[in-house]
């Protein structure tokens, strides 16, 4: 394999690795605000519990988001200068104002938010977690900029093969970027209600039907009851927008060759890139067209009109299937388990072994979402500006491949460790009556 | 001067000095909580819980300083980026896992099954271990211009080891600041031990600089700038050996002169840094690559550059406002 290909590998897997922790504390911020915030209200000990338990998995979370993010910083210099030396007069200024407006600002203040419980008045503490929230809310804005604008780049002009910022209004703002930001806001926010509700129900089946738990997975369920379908929508709208600029990647994710009025859904097929045709292809007729263009005999473009300039068929194909279906799955749960608290009904224990089991359901659709966008833009990196085999640094193949292995040994053996701690920090977590508190300082 | 007074000609010296800057509060910010990460392996729990409890709150702000620095690097010279990152791509690797795995131990030490804790320490410490020894690696192949050859590698080598030495003394620093009692004193003993290994460290890479690089050397006899460039060894040695005999004295009853070892083991630092800086200025990347080549576009730095001045001060507000939350001796970290 040459360095091109390993260095691809090497950064979809930091990329991988590193969208899994800012999507739970992006949204797991906002949760500890909203159980602080309770408490305040109700003086109710329970919320102040869900708080700890939920406190320290933010702590970790946030740690490997942090020291993943580091080692992508350092990637776009090592393995993809091309990236910076072409586009770095757009993406610089955006990084850097992620650097010094979110990092700086959620680093100082978790300090506080975490060890200063006792040592700050509530408001102060509350304020902190308040920036915490904000900082890592404000830095998914810069970054999911800049990788919008790779999508759909706009407000620059290109002098000898260099981009040159000519509105900066354009290119935070560029035509996906409400959409994007949007989706992975609430992508976060699905991903936090899911692990809440997964832990809690994780709690009740080992025999906690202690109020915090209780309170806690109701909160969690209509989070995920509220959110779950409101994706849907802004999904779609993404869609539409992804229509408008990256027809090749729309076709690509319903597995469309040729172009036509009236297209089917495909349900399911094993595109063939080679023979440019679907195998064992069950589609839904003129749903295609319905979906994509309002119109069920809408004209859609297949891939065929893009011909050696449209991403892997399969991957995004199969990514976008397993991102939709997850999503079904969570609208679902979450409708469910809306009705079951309206009707004040007893959580069945099938029910809470489906949340247990769909604990990192968010991961999923996540992965799977990232993977639909980004390979979906291949083989741009920036679309229409640079390919990604024009950017990738001359380094020994050895080299990349030696680093390779070491940061997949890395990520896989501490994704095993998170996901081992995060349980056993849920059945272990201290009771209300566990903990002699002493009052805050006034 | 000339030069200078061209329209955004002074933008690219503008942001070679912000990126020192940053790259000089990292060294000091994060030296010292890898410095206590180092002395980590040498006591018990739970006296090594309120070390890590001393450096807890802060040591996540402090690494943000280095993505500050290499991102500032990285958009305001993206040629000088490329040129040392590829070069260094191993020793970068190496640190950017141990940066992983030091991170999360902070974390993962206290937060599972206590069979494993154990384990994390040693993550801990070991990560440490290698976040410096490639840092000061890097460094030094940096300096001497990423020259090939045994005896550069070998200047490298001992500026891994100068720094280890430098980080593990302002820990220590940091600890006799922070902590009291039998701590304190373990401390004060560390503290002593680092000074002296810094001085052989500083030593042996100074003994191999002439046979690499001959920047120093011409900087240091082309007068009138010699005066300064000898001076700042000189105040080092003297700032050493006042540390020697300090600590011999500490700790003091009522805990005076505690802060007296951090302050002193940070102006040698910053010191060495500046010299170090000096002696390859104007050149971004020594030898090969000036400040002026490889900026990046002006109206995209003018855009950063107003930007990092607007945020400044509020950067500088929120470290005052968590140094002073968690201002006195260190306690055991606890969520509630």
């Amino acid at each position: 394999m040459d360095a091109f290909v390993l260095s691809r590998i090497q950064f979809a897997a930091n990329i991988t690795f590193h969208i899994l922790f800012p999507s739970i504390t992006i949204g797991l911020g906002w949760l500890l605000l909203y159980f602080k915030f309770r408490f305040q209200r109700s003086g109710d000990e329970k919320w102040m519990e869900l708080y700890f338990l939920f406190t320290k998995i933010f702590a970790l979370s946030f740690s490997l988001g942090v020291v993943s993010g580091v080692t992508m910083s350092f990637q776009f210099g090592t393995n993809w200068p091309g990236y910076m030396n072409t586009v770095g007069n757009i993406a610089g200024p955006l990084l850097a104002y992620e650097v010094l407006t979110a990092f700086f600002l959620e680093a100082s203040m978790l300090g506080v938010m975490l060890f200063g419980f006792r040592r700050v008045k509530p408001w102060v503490h509350n304020l902190a977690t308040l920036l915490v929230a904000v900082g890592t809310t404000l830095s998914a804005f810069w970054i999911l900029a800049l990788n919008s604008w790779m999508h759909t780049p706009s407000g620059f002009e290109m002098i000898d093969g260099v981009a040159h910022a000519t509105s900066w209004r354009e290119i935070v703002f560029n035509p996906s970027m409400p959409y994007r930001f949007a989706h992975v806001m609430l992508a976060s926010g699905l991903t936090v209600a899911f692990l809440g509700a997964g832990l809690l129900a994780y709690r009740q089946l080992r025999g906690d039907r202690g109020a915090a738990s209780r309170a806690g997975l109701r909160s969690c369920l209509w989070l995920a009851a509220i959110l779950a379908p409101l994706q849907l929508v802004v999904g779609d709208l993404h869609g539409t927008n992804t229509r408008d600029y990256q027809p090749q990647k729309l076709a690509a994710m319903e597995g469309l060759w040729e172009s036509g009025e009236g297209v089917p859904f495909t349900l399911f097929a094993l595109p063939d890139e080679e023979a440019r045709e679907n195998r064992f292809e069950i589609g839904v007729p003129r749903l295609g067209s319905l979906i994509i263009t309002r119109d069920p005999n809408g004209y859609v473009q297949g891939l065929n009109e893009f011909a050696g300039e449209h991403p892997p068929v399969a991957p995004v194909f199969w990514s976008f299937r397993i991102m939709v279906g997850t999503g079904m799955l969570m609208i679902f749960a979450g409708l469910y388990g809306a009705w079951l608290i309206a009707r004040k009904r007893e959580m069945p224990r099938r029910f809470l072994q489906l949340l247990y089991a769909m604990t990192f359901a968010g991961w999923v659709a996540t992965v799977a979402g990232w993977y639909v966008t980004e390979i979906g833009r291949q083989p741009w990196l920036v679309q229409g500006v640079l390919k990604a085999k024009d950017a990738v640094a001359d380094i020994a193949p050895a080299d990349v491949g030696v680093t390779l292995i070491a940061y997949l040994a890395s990520y896989a053996f501490l994704l095993a460790a998170y996901v081992a701690a995060v349980f056993y920090l849920a059945r272990n977590a201290k009771r209300v009556g566990d903990v002699d508190r002493k009052p805050n300082p006034l | 001067m000339n030069v200078l007074m061209q329209e955004g000609a002074w933008l690219p010296f503008a942001f070679a000095f912000l990126i020192g800057l940053s790259m000089l509060l990292y060294a000091v910010l994060d030296g010292y909580d890898l410095g206590v990460g180092l002395l980590s392996r040498f006591v018990q729990r739970p006296l090594r819980d309120r070390m890590v409890g001393s450096i807890g709150p802060f040591w996540d702000a402090n690494e943000t300083w280095l993505v500050l620095g290499v991102g500032l690097l990285l958009v305001a010279f993206p040629a000088a980026h490329g040129v040392v990152l590829g070069e260094l791509y191993i020793p970068v690797a190496l640190m950017l896992i141990g940066l992983i795995f030091r991170g999360v131990s902070f974390d993962f030490r206290k937060k599972v099954a206590p069979e494993k804790q154990e384990q994390w320490d040693f993550s801990f410490f070991f990560g440490s271990l290698v976040v410096a020894l490639s840092q000061g690696y890097m460094v030094g192949r940096f300096v001497v211009g990423f020259q090939p050859g045994l005896v550069s590698e070998l200047f490298s080598v001992c500026f891994g080891f100068l720094v280890v030495a430098g980080y593990a003394l302002m820990g220590s620093a940091w600890l006799i600041l922070k902590t009291e009692g039998a701590l304190q004193r373990f401390a004060v003993r560390w503290a002593r031990r680092a000074i002296w290994a810094m001085v052989a460290g500083a030593l042996l890479s100074s003994a191999a600089a002439p046979f690499v690089d001959t920047r120093i050397y011409d900087r240091m006899f082309a007068f009138p700038e010699a005066t300064l460039l000898i001076a700042m060894p000189l105040v080092s040695m003297l700032l050493t050996v006042i540390m020697h005999f300090l600590l011999g004295a500490l700790p003091m009853p009522g805990d005076r002169l505690a802060a007296m070892p951090f302050t002193l083991s940070v102006s040698i630092f910053v010191l060495g840094f500046v010299g170090l800086v000096y002696s390859f200025y104007p050149y971004i990347v020594p030898g090969r690559l000036l400040i002026v080549e490889a900026a990046a576009a002006p109206e995209s730095l003018m855009v950063i550059l107003v930007g990092t001045l607007v945020v400044f001060p509020f950067l500088i507000g929120y470290t005052v406002f968590a140094y002073r939350v968690f201002r006195g001796k260190a306690t055991d970290l606890s969520y509630d």
